[in-house]
């Protein structure tokens, strides 16, 4: 297992652009250019293409914004934050008013060079008229984009967000030739490492190394990569095993021994931000009572749903979304396991034994049904008595999640906490799933503006740290464990020591990260 | 039967000519009818189906993004927003100026980009290199198969009850009562991860060498060899033994004619028509059912599509899929019949 590095300090603010001159991290010595790899990957649809806003899962995450285009900026394996077609950045005190130098001599495959012009219409893609881009509320808040140079670009908030260059990486923003878009979507035309050489839909990616790239001798070892849609799970294995793939995502923990056995193989595990969550809908009885939440909290057993639903995979969680990917998580020692402790919340509530519905199915997360029955078993002596609904995969997102009192969901989690907290803990956004507001705790969304506009990282992490003690003690999600990214890799590539753990496959850029062995 | 051959035969064998021409024709003309009644009824079942569904495109589409405002915006892109009946008869009466429409996920991704529809995809489009892969499957297996099992059909009934002919027996029916993914699973584990001689992915693309195409289709074509054999084999091997009893074929084995000349010569002509029957049936089931097999071996033809399309709810493409399986089903078993007759003078003259 890889060990993952905490997050630089020179993460926000000004400071960031001093790192991001000096440029990506040094690789490892042995890694030279050549040779082709061979990626089987899950998540490919037939409706799949280049636009970055329909981008959600591996497949066309890595292509993407792993192979043949970039973004501003790039999370890298360490977790620290680097320039990639921006050089640096500073940001007024307030943090509102944001500068992005801009890399020079860059071209996009098609010749066209690269400037200020492509970013601002790349990044307007995403709020324009209908638009239904997932980075929308990234891009949204930008109240001005200004063009200072060919190579300089100014960005205004509406309010303060010490985290922008941040959310500047986000796999849906990558930056295409201005005026040229609809072709660009049409071809994949970016400035990635990688141009398209054939991409069929739902099939099958391969790329070519472009030439000459600024990340020469820094990323980009392979001549050429081909990614094959294999979403299912044995077919991926039976691959691998064979040797017709190098690497996979995603490894079936049942099959998991069988990979382990195969000394041409090996499996690479990461711990990040992915979460799977009970999340209980706080203004709606029982659930509005903090002292029944608080004792549905000592009622789950997160050890053992962690060995028997992950399989180990993973770590437990406090019932904070900020995961190990983050930089601000907190030493939070989880709510632990205690019935004695449950009934005596429920005192405290005025009742002697409660009756809660709990819907569950796999399309929450694999195994989220067995994780529900778990549950059951272990709150019983304390006086919980859970009743597991089972509901249909279909329109759970629509008909179960966030209309059910109580559900299981997942979060793939989020690269800074500001972005997690905004999405899902922010009162009145649209997929707060516990709805979590002010009412229940005015502090925590007071923090949470606050944090937000803070440069000072040690202030940050204090407020952070708040935030996630008033999550554990008194939130409406139960977050039981952080599971962790298992995939498994051959022997023919090797890879640098650190793995990046924000996104799976190495933040998704297998591609420019790894080479032949 | 061997009748004499005299002048008589000759006049009544031309009138039945004349007679038989148009009879032929009668009846590829009825089926046609029937078969696009049939389309029609499927079409409506499907449509219908599809709608009872729990969740729709947008739903699916957005998942855990489905906001209220989201799952509207796509629905009234995509007219989704409009009667159930309304939107069956525009596809109907688009399909029948041979449009199949566009598909949801096609055009959803067209009002992101903000393009108009001109530049997309139709379904058409989308589903025709997969259906050409699905029939190059088809082909490869057809070839193998067939012959293989009308070849073991034969063999078995001229050695019936013999060891031969229990043993094929026993390994047809044991490979047809396996599920598919485990007879595949099997012919990986011999073919492709302890003897490295197939490659185990078969996913074939343009521009691929036919050579190489035939090889990564080795796998999944014998897997499908195996599940559609035995029904075929046995079939053969029934209606062989079944007219040896017929006095003509005694009648051969008294000239002194050697067994297999008189299977080959003798009875197989005579039972061509309810081979020909099964080997259509099976064929279609190579086009249609080959889904499992796809799964596996990671083959893009129409099935993988068809799963995808269901899943996402998308009914264009659902309904162009379910016509061209309905279309294979009618085809085929047109051609059975019209191969029946042709090889039953009996039927090709009726009395």
């Amino acid at each position: 297992m890889t060990r993952i590095s905490r997050r630089g300090l020179l993460r926000s603010g000004a400071a960031a652009g001093v790192l991001a001159a000096s440029g990506l991290p040094i690789r490892a010595q042995e890694a030279r250019r050549g040779g082709r790899l061979v990626v089987g990957l899950s998540g490919a649809n037939t409706s799949d293409s280049w636009d970055g806003r329909t981008h959600s899962d591996v497949f066309m995450v890595s292509a993407g914004q792993g192979g043949v285009f970039d973004s501003l900026t790039e999370v890298a394996a360490d977790g620290s934050l680097v320039g990639e077609l921006a050089t640096d950045w500073e940001a007024s005190a307030d943090a509102k008013v944001w500068t992005f130098n801009l890399r020079q001599g860059v071209s996009f495959h098609n010749g066209k060079p690269f400037g200020a012009d492509d970013v601002i219409e790349s990044l307007q893609l995403h709020v324009a008229e209908g638009a239904k881009s997932g980075a929308a509320p990234l891009v949204s808040p930008i109240t001005e984009m200004k063009k200072l140079s060919e190579h300089q670009v100014q960005f205004t908030l509406a309010e303060g967000n010490a985290d922008f260059p941040y959310l500047m990486s986000d796999y849906h923003l990558l930056i295409y030739p201005a005026g040229q878009i609809e072709e660009a979507i049409a071809q994949g035309i970016g400035t990635g490492l990688y141009r398209v050489q054939s991409f069929d839909p739902g099939v099958r990616f391969v790329g070519t190394r472009v030439d000459s790239h600024y990340k020469d001798g820094q990323a980009g070892w392979f001549d050429e990569i081909e990614y094959i849609a294999i979403n299912d799970n044995t077919a991926r294995m039976n691959a691998l095993l064979t040797g017709q793939v190098d690497a996979i995502n995603r490894i079936d923990f049942k099959t998991e021994q069988l990979l382990r056995a195969n000394p041409a193989v090996r499996i690479q595990e990461v711990t990040g931000n992915q979460h799977y969550t009970f999340p209980m809908l706080t203004n709606s009885a029982p659930f509005d009572d903090p002292n029944v939440r608080r004792a549905l909290k000592h009622g789950i057993n997160r050890q053992e749903m962690l060995d028997k639903i992950l399989f180990g995979h993973g770590s437990v969680a406090a019932d904070s979304p900020i995961g190990p990917a983050n930089q601000y998580m907190a030493d939070l020692e989880p709510i632990p396991y205690d019935p004695e402790k449950a009934r005596y919340y429920l005192k405290q509530a005025g009742l002697d034994s409660i009756d809660v519905n709990l819907s569950a199915s796999s399309a929450a997360f694999e195994g989220a049904v067995d994780a529900a029955q778990l549950y059951q078993a272990s709150a019983a002596s304390g006086g919980i008595n859970i009743n597991v609904v089972q509901e249909p995969a279909d329109g759970y997102w629509s008909n179960v999640w966030i209309k059910k009192p109580w559900c299981a969901s997942y979060w793939s989690g989020r690269a800074t906490e500001d972005w997690m907290f905004s999405n899902a803990y922010e009162e009145g956004v649209p997929w707060n799933d516990s709805q979590w507001d002010a009412e229940d705790n005015a502090r925590f969304q007071q923090l949470l503006i606050e944090a937000r506009a803070t440069l000072d990282s040690g202030l940050r992490r204090e407020m952070y740290g708040e935030m996630q003690q008033i999550l554990r003690d008194e939130g409406g999600v139960i977050i039981p464990m952080f599971a962790n990214w298992v995939q498994a890799v051959s022997n023919k590539i090797a890879t640098p020591d650190t793995i990046g753990n924000l996104w799976q496959m190495d933040n998704s850029r297998l591609a420019e990260r790894w080479w032949m062995a | 039967m061997s009748a004499p051959v005299g002048q008589g035969d000759f006049t009544s064998g031309d009138t039945a000519r004349r007679k038989d021409v148009p009879n032929v024709f009668a009846i590829i003309l009825q089926r046609l009818l029937l078969g696009l009644l049939t389309l029609f009824v499927v079409s409506i079942i499907i449509f219908a189906a599809v709608n009872m569904l729990p969740g729709d495109f947008a739903q699916v589409i957005l998942g855990q993004g489905a906001t209220p405002e989201a799952t509207e915006a796509i629905r009234r892109d995509l007219g989704l927003d409009r009667p159930v009946v309304l939107r069956y008869f525009e596809w109907l009466g688009g399909a029948l100026q041979g449009d199949l429409g566009r598909s949801f996920a096609q055009a959803n991704f067209a009002s992101f980009v903000g393009a108009d529809a001109a530049g997309g995809t139709t379904v058409l489009q989308q589903i025709a290199p997969r259906f050409a892969n699905t029939m190059f499957l088809a082909g490869v297996t057809a070839a193998i198969a067939v012959p293989f099992a009308v070849g073991l059909g034969i063999l078995a009934a001229l050695y019936r009850n013999t060891v031969f002919d229990k043993g094929t027996n026993v390994f047809a029916l044991t490979s047809i009562s396996s599920p598919e993914f485990f007879l595949a699973y099997v012919l990986i584990l011999f073919l492709a991860v302890l003897n490295p001689i197939l490659p185990s992915l078969s996913n074939i693309y343009a521009g691929m060498s036919l050579g190489e195409r035939l090889e990564r289709s080795l796998l999944p074509a014998l897997t499908l060899t195996l599940v559609v054999t035995a029904h075929m084999m046995r079939m053969t091997r029934a209606a062989i033994i079944n007219l040896l009893a017929s006095p003509y074929i005694e009648m051969a084995r008294l000239k002194g004619m050697t067994p297999m000349r008189v299977i080959v010569r003798h009875a197989l002509p005579n039972a061509l028509a309810p081979i020909i029957n099964v080997i259509a049936i099976n064929l279609a089931y190579l086009i249609t059912g080959v889904v499992v097999v796809e799964v596996v071996f990671v083959y893009p033809g129409i099935g993988q599509l068809f799963v995808d399309a269901v899943k996402t709810r998308d009914i264009p493409v659902v309904q162009a899929c379910c016509l061209i399986f309905a279309a294979a089903y009618i085809v085929l078993n047109l051609v059975a019949d019209i191969l029946s007759i042709l090889s039953n003078p009996r039927l090709r003259h009726p009395r």
